[in-house]
């Protein structure tokens, strides 16, 4: 098998969750013939006609509505959000209704959410946003941000598939940057799961989505210097795997937390409450974090790359760390 | 008094449902004559919202409804809950925070719906947002071949929020079997509808969508009855959404907190003169529908049935503590699995599969009628579900204009079909092996 785009591979998920049921149906704005603004629906109208690939008007709360009633009757939507930005449109609907339902009036509602997100595309500060954590602050809703086309294909296999509402963020800036050799045969990635990138004793990296990637390169950098990090893939948002995150700090005793979401009220914040509360002992110096600025989105690239974590800044955040 | 707006044949309303009509009026006033003694007594945690003088239009529009029908009520459809067959003893019990209630007592007033028996979906407290969900239900109803309806409530406050007019939208361009009851009853809390809404009919609002609209007198339940009637089974023919506005008016406060003293008190006893039950049982009785008996016996039925709840609920377990705790997520707790009444191989490929493009009417020019529609693609021209279910939603014929002297001008007689659009090629960036090796 030839490897394959993270675009590419969500979009095998699709095809492959409507090919299994067809409970599952797809909606959102220009998701048919044109394909989806950044073709990862390409193809799914010719395939499963337009009772199942639903074009809409440009109305995200309708469609979050609509996409809920849907799962009321036991389908599956998959809501394609343009860009994840456009999610501020649904707010209310999103937290207020798919959220709570289940917990209010025992009413599941299976969905998944996806949508294009994150910056260095110089999208500006409208086609750039991580609002990930409005969502991971209301309970109900399960939050993933895949790295890899691998687990981008599993974890959203595994959305579709999940009782619960998923918010599945998928990194533009990724979406066609790295390629991976997927398994021919059928597999899913659970959700909840972090995942070990790169084994360390010095000091853990826990990161997600495109800063995975960057969180790898700093730590190659920071081997060069013989400080061996421990890179960890949260994948999941929410439920957020804090075995995982806990037992990688026993392990090295240092933890850098980094995310391309803005710094106050980042999921850095809340793990470092987690590590003091379960594992403050096991600390050998302070919980550090490297995230974009507490701006909005900039869009010239010197801003932008101004606002971004970067390797250098990781790398020099994790050396400091390591000096304890 | 029957609008009977697809031109259908109107049925006359039986002595049984004139009885059944009458029968959940007032059930509905004395559920709620109930929960304000309640109230009075400290023993409903929240807030009351009344519908003192709208039980017409709660009942008369879910009694349009069948078993297999989704509803999904606002905070004053008690009346419809009962309809639906929600018992006095949840809605108590919801009020009080009970254990035994539908939520567990982990909400209250009327947000509380049943997904597998009575299909009712819960409110939440944010108007507008069931329109889409509603919606939703309808389009998925369809899609399983179920043959349903679907219908909710708004006031007039609530149709100036975003939701309802996004949900109306899709309702609209996707033609689901949605029928929205807009309750005008002339306050959204203490703001009078003329300075919400510069229309005399709110049912203009669902006219700029393209859809049927009617307005009919809310205080008569018949007319209330027979709108609705006339709506569900056109929704069911496959010509819905429709809206139905019901001119009522809100005879309480905005909630038992509010006296509403900003009512001009000639409003007040211009609609009092208009009471829905005491106007129906003036109905009953000069049509001779019943006697003195069946209304002692209807209403010695409804004063047991609400002592036997009322005890029920006054009896009931506050929830435990540790309640709070559970249900965020669905942990196995439900089996979720459609209702399939068509083939799925209907919607599973290759029977799914279509060529992929639009056709446009009219290309949108000046030139073509003006009246001729939304210029954009025919939604689906759903007369029933099958024809629906077979039917490419992006196939539409375009008509041929003639041109001349630049005004508005008839359509050609004889319609030709455009050329078929060219296949559409990839972006560049778009994955290799699109619909055969990548798939």
């Amino acid at each position: 098998m030839a490897p394959v785009t993270m675009l590419e591979a969500i979009r095998q998920a699709i095809f492959e969750e409507m090919d299994r049921d067809p409970a599952v149906v797809a909606i959102g704005e220009d998701i048919g013939v044109y394909g989806g603004a950044f073709k990862v629906t390409e193809g799914l109208l010719e395939r499963y006609g337009n009772e199942r690939v639903i074009e809409t008007p440009i109305s995200e709360t309708a469609i979050v509505g609509a996409a809920c009633g849907m799962s009321y009757l036991g389908l599956r939507p998959i809501v394609e959000m343009q860009f994840i930005d456009f999610i501020a449109c649904c707010f209310n609907q999103v937290t207020n209704f798919v959220a709570k339902g289940h917990y209010l009036w025992g009413a599941p509602a299976p969905m998944v959410i996806r949508g294009p997100s994150g910056g260095g595309v110089h999208g500006g500060p409208f086609h750039s946003a991580n609002p990930e954590m409005y969502f991971a602050h209301t309970p109900g809703l399960k939050i993933v941000y895949p790295s890899t086309p691998y687990d981008a294909k599993g974890l959203l296999k595994s959305a579709v598939r999940d009782n619960n509402p998923v918010l599945f963020f998928e990194h533009k800036f990724l979406y066609r940057r790295i390629k991976e050799e997927l398994p021919a045969e059928e597999y899913t990635v659970p959700l909840g799961k972090a995942v070990t990138r790169r084994e360390g004793r010095d000091i853990t990296i826990l990161s997600y989505a495109a800063m995975m990637h960057t969180s790898l390169e700093a730590a190659a950098e920071l081997a060069k210097d013989g400080i061996e990090a421990e890179v960890i893939d949260l994948r999941t948002l929410m439920p957020l795997d804090k075995d995982a995150i806990l037992a990688s700090v026993k392990k090295t005793n240092k933890l850098l937390i980094v995310h391309e979401d803005t710094r106050t009220g980042g999921i850095a914040g809340e793990i470092a409450s987690l590590v003091c509360e379960n594992a403050f002992e096991d600390l050998d110096g302070p919980i550090a974090r490297v995230t974009s600025l507490d701006t909005p989105v900039p869009y010239a690239p010197t801003l932008e790359e101004h606002f971004l974590p970067n390797v250098a800044k990781v790398a020099a955040a994790a050396r400091e760390l390591a000096r304890y | 008094m029957s609008p009977s707006s697809n031109g259908a044949a109107v049925t006359p309303v039986t002595r049984q449902q004139c009885l059944d009509l009458y029968y959940y009026m007032r059930l509905n006033r004395a559920v709620e004559d109930q929960m304000m003694k309640l109230f009075r007594q400290n023993k409903i945690v929240g807030g009351l919202y009344s519908s003192l003088g709208q039980e017409a239009i709660s009942v008369g529009t879910a009694y349009a409804l069948e078993k297999r029908d989704w509803m999904a009520p606002m905070i004053r459809n008690i009346g419809a809950l009962l309809v639906k067959g929600v018992k006095p003893r949840d809605i108590f019990t919801q009020h009080m925070a009970k254990y035994t209630s539908p939520t567990q007592g982990k909400d209250g007033t009327s947000h509380f719906g049943d997904l597998k028996n009575l299909h009712i979906v819960s409110p939440i407290s944010m108007l507008g947002d069931l329109i889409p969900v509603m919606t939703g239900v309808a389009m998925a109803g369809r899609y399983l071949g179920q043959g349903i309806v679907t219908m909710t409530w708004i006031g007039d406050g609530g149709s100036s929020t975003g939701a309802f007019h996004e949900g109306l939208n899709l309702a609209a361009t996707q033609r689901a079997p949605f029928v929205l009851i807009l309750e005008n009853n002339q306050w959204a809390y203490s703001t009078p509808v003329s300075r919400q809404v510069p229309v005399r009919d709110l049912a203009e609002r669902g006219r700029a969508y393209g859809i049927t609209s009617v307005t009919v007198d809310g205080n008569d339940a018949i007319a209330v009855f027979e709108a609705s009637r006339a709506a569900v089974a056109q929704c069911r023919a496959g010509n819905g959404p429709v809206l139905i506005e019901a001119k009522t008016m809100r005879m309480k406060g905005h909630a038992q907190h509010d006296p509403a003293e900003y009512v001009p008190k000639a409003m007040r006893e211009y609609w009092e003169a208009r009471d829905p039950i005491t106007r129906f049982e003036k109905y009953l009785d000069a049509n001779k529908l019943w006697d003195a008996k069946a209304k002692q016996e209807i209403e010695a039925r409804i004063a047991a049935l609400v002592k036997e709840d009322l005890e029920f609920a006054e009896n009931s377990p506050m929830p435990p503590a540790e309640l709070a705790e559970q249900g965020v997520y669905c942990e196995g707790c439900h089996t979720i699995e459609a209702e399939w009444h068509r083939s799925k191989a209907e919607v599973t490929p290759p029977k799914s599969s279509i060529e992929a493009g639009w056709h446009v009417k009219d290309f949108g020019g000046i030139e073509a009628p003006l009246n001729s529609g939304n210029g954009a693609s025919e939604p689906p021209a759903a007369n029933t579900v099958q024809q629906y279910a077979g039917k490419a939603v992006h196939e539409s014929v375009g008509r041929a204009v003639q041109k001349s002297s630049g005004r508005p001008v008839q359509q050609s007689s004889s319609p030709k079909k455009i050329a078929a659009v060219p296949e559409r090629r990839p972006f560049g960036r778009g994955p290799k092996g699109k619909r055969g090796g990548g798939r």
